[in-house]
């Protein structure tokens, strides 16, 4: 489990070995291909990003940045995720640990059912609390009786924005922790830990990688949701109004640097994600192993 | 600390894993829980260590029931298999672990801790390795500190899952002999699990086996390998050959002759004839004995092991000869079982 011999094994593939047959031409094409694609279809809308949110200049830059939607927009964005992101956490380490640790019916069935977000349209799970808490949902009545808001209100938004992003950490954790066993929890109950200096000292530190991974990769769709948010945000300006969806309203009122500007800060949210996945994937690459594929 | 297992049963959804299983361990015994795999030596083991609640039955510590208690309130000292030490924690900190999690006044000051780690880690032989990681260690150091740290908490009972299981064959004999040392020392009873009958007999002052959810034999080394209680003790703890044989009157027969063996309390019909290949008399002329063809001959370590082929079924056994005997050269040989035991046919 801790070898080093074994960590440290990786399959070597050298472009000089006999499983290459392709001859060099179609290897150069085949690459072309890829690089050109990469280029055209990511890498220049980036740089056409940040073209544009510059492109009269970064007083303008500055002065959209300045706006009062904007800095609404960018505070309610960091509020959802300040407030989706624990709770990932706690959900997603919960289901990891319930999921990894214990044997019970219906398993299948719920690590089926955290994949369900991957696989379903975000309008969807918007238009699903919708349903819900809407005017005329099943809760509607009942809600406004009470004077509770959470359609086209913040409550809704981090509903909407949970339920996208609630696979992230669990997928992260649940094949890690699978892999670790319990041998070490059992170890740390037969010392005399109770449950919660077990989870503390042990479970935990065993798995930070992994979940600080999880986190990241989390806080960027977060950040980033669109779709569900549209639907249950109600686009009030200044009020109901994420990054995404305001880039969006900027974008349509042709105001292009607006846009753009509001979109760089997403575009560097993405770098700044990529880079800090990209290092704990090189310095922690072997305990994140188990968790790659997806 | 007396350690009494009472008609404990275990099954893991409705598998059984032990049946009534019933075992007493003497406060200060070093104990082996040898057999096969599955044989539920390692889930024995667990229920002791409360890793496992007993289906039925009943586990004593000393005169208090202890089934229901958790593991944590049982205070043993458990070892696994794989060390299960904690890798982000230095050898130190992996050390004080069950001191650092105890609540109030019963948790010692850190630097108590420290100097408790630094004793244990004397103990086993590992001084200055305070701030290593356990993989920066050897397999066999890593089970000597996975030991202290069993031991830092002063458990009332040690227990061993396959303590010695992953490692070497040399090392293994090391840690064999270091084992016993310590437990000299310090006077903890223990309990190990192994599927290493050599490790068993020569390590445990009493051997269980165990077969297949069953305890077959208790007994010290001697005990076990001398009077084997049933064929698959005699099967299993050391080399054995075994005869399909018929008891009339008294006398034991194979095939149509007597072979010179007086059983006079088994009642007659079919048995099975257990003996050890090494305990056998050498006989010239053949009135009553057993006679075979040699049908292969091997020289193994400092004897050689000879096949015979019996009587016209050609049922074939093993027996031992010291390597320069003369009946090594002949075609047919004839002997008798010094110690052997007779078993119902199967």
């Amino acid at each position: 489990m801790a070898d080093p011999e074994i960590k440290s094994w990786e399959p070597h593939h050298d472009s000089k070995s006999a499983a290459v047959t392709e001859s060099r031409p179609a290897q150069a094409v085949l690459m072309a291909i890829v690089f050109v694609f990469l280029a055209v279809f990511l890498l220049l809308p980036l740089i056409i990003v940040f073209k544009e949110a510059f492109a009269k200049g970064i007083g303008t830059y500055l002065q959209s940045l300045g706006d009062a939607d904007t800095r609404s927009a960018i505070r309610l964005t960091l509020l959802v995720a300040a407030i989706s992101v624990p709770l990932n956490i706690v959900f997603g380490i919960s289901a990891a640990w319930a999921i990894a640790k214990f044997e019970f019916k219906g398993k299948a069935f719920l690590t089926t059912l955290i994949d369900l977000p991957f696989s379903v349209s975000p309008v969807i799970s918007g238009l699903v609390y919708v349903l819900l808490f809407g005017a005329q949902g099943l809760l509607g009545e009942w809600l406004k009786a009470h004077g509770i808001q959470i359609l086209f209100a913040v409550p809704g938004i981090v509903l909407a924005t949970v339920f996208v992003t609630f696979p992230f950490v669990a997928r992260e954790l649940i094949p890690l922790m699978q892999e670790q066993g319990n041998g070490d929890e059992e170890a740390a109950l037969s010392l005399g830990a109770n449950g919660w200096q077990t989870f503390w000292y042990v479970t935990l530190p065993n798995v930070k990688w992994g979940l600080l991974y999880g986190v990241l990769l989390c806080n960027a769709r977060a950040m980033g949701e669109f779709g569900a948010v549209s639907v249950v945000s109600g686009h009030i300006r200044g009020l109901t109004n994420t990054m995404p969806l305001h880039v969006e309203i900027l974008y349509n009122e042709y105001n292009a640097v607006g846009a753009f500007t509001v979109a760089s800060l997403l575009a560097g949210l993405a770098l700044v994600t990529l880079v800090l996945k990209t290092l704990l994937e090189m310095r922690y690459g072997a305990e994140l192993a188990a968790t790659r594929g997806h | 600390m007396e350690v009494r297992v009472a008609n404990v049963r275990k099954e893991f959804e409705r598998f059984p894993a032990l049946h009534d299983v019933s075992l007493d361990i003497k406060s200060g015994e070093l104990i082996a829980l040898l057999g096969p795999s599955g044989s539920g030596k390692t889930t024995l083991l667990r229920l002791i260590a409360g890793l496992e609640r007993p289906t039925r039955g009943k586990i004593f510590f000393g005169d208090e029931d202890a089934s229901q208690k958790s593991i944590q309130e049982r205070n043993v000292g458990f070892v696994f298999q794989h060390y299960a030490l904690f890798r982000h924690m230095t050898v130190a900190d992996n050390i004080g672990f069950g001191l650092k999690v105890r609540h109030g006044a019963s948790r010692p000051p850190a630097a108590e801790i420290r100097r408790r780690a630094s004793e244990l880690l004397d103990l086993v032989q590992l001084s200055g390795l305070e701030k290593r990681y356990p993989a920066q260690l050897s397999g066999g150091q890593r089970q000597r500190v996975a030991l202290a740290r069993a031991m830092a908490i002063e458990p009332k009972v040690l227990l061993l899952d396959e303590p010695f299981g992953a490692l070497d064959a040399q090392v293994r004999r090391e840690l064999r002999r270091w084992l016993r040392e310590i437990h000299d020392a310090t006077g903890h009873t223990t309990v190990f699990v192994t599927h290493d009958q050599e490790e068993a007999l020569e390590l445990a002052d009493r051997v269980v086996v165990m077969s297949q959810g069953r305890i077959e034999q208790v007994g010290t080394a001697d005990d076990i390998y001398d009077t084997p209680n049933s064929p698959f003790v005699y099967g299993f703890i050391g080399e054995s050959s075994s005869l399909p044989v018929k008891i009339e009157n008294g006398e034991i027969w194979l095939a149509d002759r007597p072979i010179g063996l007086q059983a006079p309390h088994a009642p007659s019909g079919d048995a099975t004839l257990y003996f050890r290949p090494h305990d056998v008399e050498l006989l010239e002329g053949c009135s009553g004995c057993i006679a075979g063809t040699v049908a292969a001959s091997r020289r193994v370590a400092g004897t050689r092991r000879v096949e015979l082929e019996i009587g016209g079924e050609r049922q074939r056994v093993e027996i031992e000869l010291p390597v320069d005997h003369p009946a090594a050269q002949k075609s047919r040989v004839a002997f008798r079982p010094g110690r052997w035991k007779l078993f119902p046919a199967a």
